[in-house]
């Protein structure tokens, strides 16, 4: 066992990967030049010194290029893993993924593969709304696209090794809050969740969620930065008589309906709780989808808890109330107990 | 000029300073050694002329008149900054006075700079548009879409690039292939030059005859301004992928001490003149810092306001 950052957990799945499969390479910009930073998290930090400069491959600041690149790539016999410096550019490389990584497989009728990788940081950390969004819901509408979000190092190795042997386009999301980077490049409102990561290999299959603690009022699905506000608000509605079930999917697309509806046979009632803009979001088809096919072993209406319908505002005071906290939810909590 | 030369330097110090203190949220990127690009190019513009900027804000924006206090309460994430305390430095303007808000989005401000030299030219004004970026960004699609466009409507757009050898950690020569990126110009159709970015009457020659160009309906000019970060890339950066001959060689080239020193030796003004200015400067800026920390922080549900739909 090695305990491991989520950073350093997610470098040791690219390192494991690129050791194991030639063809696995990784692209973006300033991602391993020396004297840097190792992506603009560290995640691919000292990772050229095994692998050389041809496979941690630093890139022009060319976002459609990057995204664009790694669908070629992939269609032709590679398996990039590229890299943005912050999940809002995602939206300069909007055309390359939503319109070539996502379709080529079905417009070709299935005879061309993307194994492609796309990891993007996303979160709000006092940068203001260019460098703050959650975009995981976006992307989630895109059918061909593979939506996985870690948010323990354990999950962040094992998803990320599945999602390289993938034969489809995956995006990954990792939270800036929970990388555990280190030094210079460290996060000041990090959690800095460390965690046990076996030193055998093991992959984490896509479609199967996890329950991160057990309950029985309330069942509680949140991801990444929202897992632990909700294991937070959790440990404060426990003093209070509330007992909740924290659900984490790990992989949105495809998504653990079954764990969920599992549970809420238990607890009757559900919440949801996103980082991101509540509209459309990856709650509300979450929401949709449960309502359709399990509203019976509901009491009460669905609650989602998310970021207000707003861009992420620059000032902490202002920021803060907008992500989801822990008290937030738990209030959002006692209403749905009372209702 | 000397004396907003020594304003963007001071003001970027002084936040620096108060970022190491912790006493300010948020990140930075700074613009020290780049003082004579946004001094030397926004010296002789119109309040009524438009600007655009990047990540890297700060002294653009001092330079084209956004106020001190006003950016310094944004920098403290104040109610009454220039961003009502919902942008921060990445964002940094104020249209009042011509400053687009900052686009963080590497040259994410460019096509709008092309929407502002259409907007002067159908609306038959002789307003131009400043468009500053950096090196890095003449790698994304948008500046060759941004390029094109403003070459064939012939827009009133002079683009500034302030190439200081770096995008983040990575060095320009390790992502184009040509010498000088004004070469570029070439392709779209429009003038481009090169001038010392550290040389701020070098700059400003060569800004201002652009700016006419651009001001006569003669079209846009892409200028290359070269020149060197004193500061990291953004907070707690150490420079490590920085050769450090390189940055003695450019150090030695201060953009603020040789203005200050051709000043001297020309005899333009006495050194208790300059003084003066630095000592009026400082105060400016201390005052800008208690009118700041003194200033109402925005209420949370402030981040309610200001979004339509
Ligand atoms: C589309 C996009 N990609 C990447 C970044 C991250 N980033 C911010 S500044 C920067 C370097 C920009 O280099 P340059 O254009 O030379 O400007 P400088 O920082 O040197 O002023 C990068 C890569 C970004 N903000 N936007
Ligand atoms: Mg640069």
């Amino acid at each position: 066992m090695a305990t491991l950052s989520i950073a350093e957990a997610l470098r040791e799945a690219i390192r494991e990967e690129m050791r194991r499969d030639e063809r696995v390479f990784c692209l973006g910009e300033d991602i391993d030049i020396e004297g840097g930073f190792g992506g603009a998290f560290t995640v691919t930090l000292g990772l050229s010194k095994e692998f050389g400069h041809e496979r941690i491959l630093d890139t022009p600041i060319s976002e459609i290029m990057i995204a664009g690149a790694a669908v070629g790539a992939a269609m032709t016999g590679m398996i990039p893993i590229a890299d943005v410096q912050y999940g809002d550019f995602l939206f300069c490389m909007m055309d390359q993924l939503a319109n070539n990584a996502a379709k080529m497989t079905y417009m070709s009728g299935g005879t061309v593969k993307v194994p492609m990788v796309m990891r993007a940081p996303v979160g709000a950390t006092t940068r203001g709304a260019q460098h703050a969004q959650s975009l995981e819901g976006f992307f989630t509408h895109i059918p061909g696209l593979k939506i996985i979000c870690p948010s323990t190092a354990y999950d962040a190795k094992g998803l990320l090794k599945t999602a390289i042997r993938d034969n489809n386009p995956v995006v990954v999301f990792e939270h800036k809050l929970l990388y555990g980077s280190k030094g210079n490049r460290a996060e000041k409102a990090a959690l800095s969740p460390v965690g046990e990561v076996p030193d055998e290999e093991y992959l984490i299959p896509f479609g199967e969620g996890v329950i991160r603690r057990e309950g029985k009022d309330i069942t509680i699905v949140a991801n990444l930065l929202m897992v632990y506000r909700a294991m937070e608000a959790a440990d404060i509605l426990e003093k209070e008589g509330i007992s909740v079930e924290v659900i984490d999917p790990r992989t949105l697309v495809p998504f653990d309906y079954e764990l969920v509806i599992h549970s809420i046979r238990k607890t009757s009632r559900l919440m949801i709780v996103e980082e991101d803009t509540k509209r459309n979001g990856w709650g509300a088809e979450v929401a949709a989808q449960i309502a359709e096919d399990a509203l019976y072993y509901l009491d009460a209406p669905i609650v989602r808890v998310a970021g207000y319908d707003v861009p992420v505002p620059f000032a902490p005071v202002m920021e803060n109330y907008v992500v989801p906290s822990a008290s937030r939810i738990a209030e959002a909590a006692r209403k749905l107990m009372k209702s | 000029m000397y004396e907003q030369l020594f304003l963007l330097r001071n003001y970027e110090d002084r936040i620096y300073y108060m970022f190491l203190e912790g006493i300010m949220p948020g990140t930075i990127h700074q613009s020290q050694g780049q003082e004579a690009c946004a001094v030397g190019v926004l010296f002789d513009v119109r309040k009524e002329d438009y600007m655009t900027s990047t990540h890297r804000p700060a002294g653009h924006c001092l330079a084209k008149g956004v106020s001190l206090e006003s950016m310094m309460c944004e920098m403290f994430a104040k109610a009454n900054g220039c961003c009502k305390g919902k942008g921060g430095a990445m964002h940094t303007g104020d249209i009042s006075v011509g400053a687009i808000p900052a686009v963080a989005i590497t040259a994410g401000g460019m096509p709008v700079a092309i929407g502002a030299g259409l907007s002067c030219k159908m609306r038959k004004t002789d307003n131009v548009v400043i468009c500053f970026f950096g090196d890095g960004a003449s790698n994304e699609g948008a500046f060759h879409e941004s390029m094109n466009a403003a070459a064939i409507w012939n827009l009133p757009v002079v683009f500034v690039c302030e190439n200081n050898l770096y995008g983040a950690s990575t060095h320009i020569n390790q992502v184009i292939k040509i010498k000088d990126l004004a070469e570029r110009a070439a392709a779209y159709g429009m003038p481009g030059y090169v001038a010392d970015g550290n040389d701020v009457l070098a700059v400003n020659k060569a800004a201002n005859e652009a700016i006419d160009r651009a001001r006569k309906g003669k079209g846009p000019t892409l200028l290359e301004l070269k020149t060197y970060r004193r500061c990291g890339h953004s907070r707690n950066d150490a420079c490590g992928y920085r050769d450090k001959q390189e940055e003695k060689e450019w150090f030695e080239k201060d953009p603020v001490a040789r203005c200050k020193n051709y000043i001297l030796q020309q005899q333009l003004a006495a050194p208790v003149e300059l003084e003066a200015i630095e000592k009026k400067v400082l105060q400016q800026i201390d005052d800008a810092v208690a009118f700041a920390k003194a200033s109402p922080s925005p209420e949370p549900q402030d981040a309610l306001l200001h979004v339509y739909a």
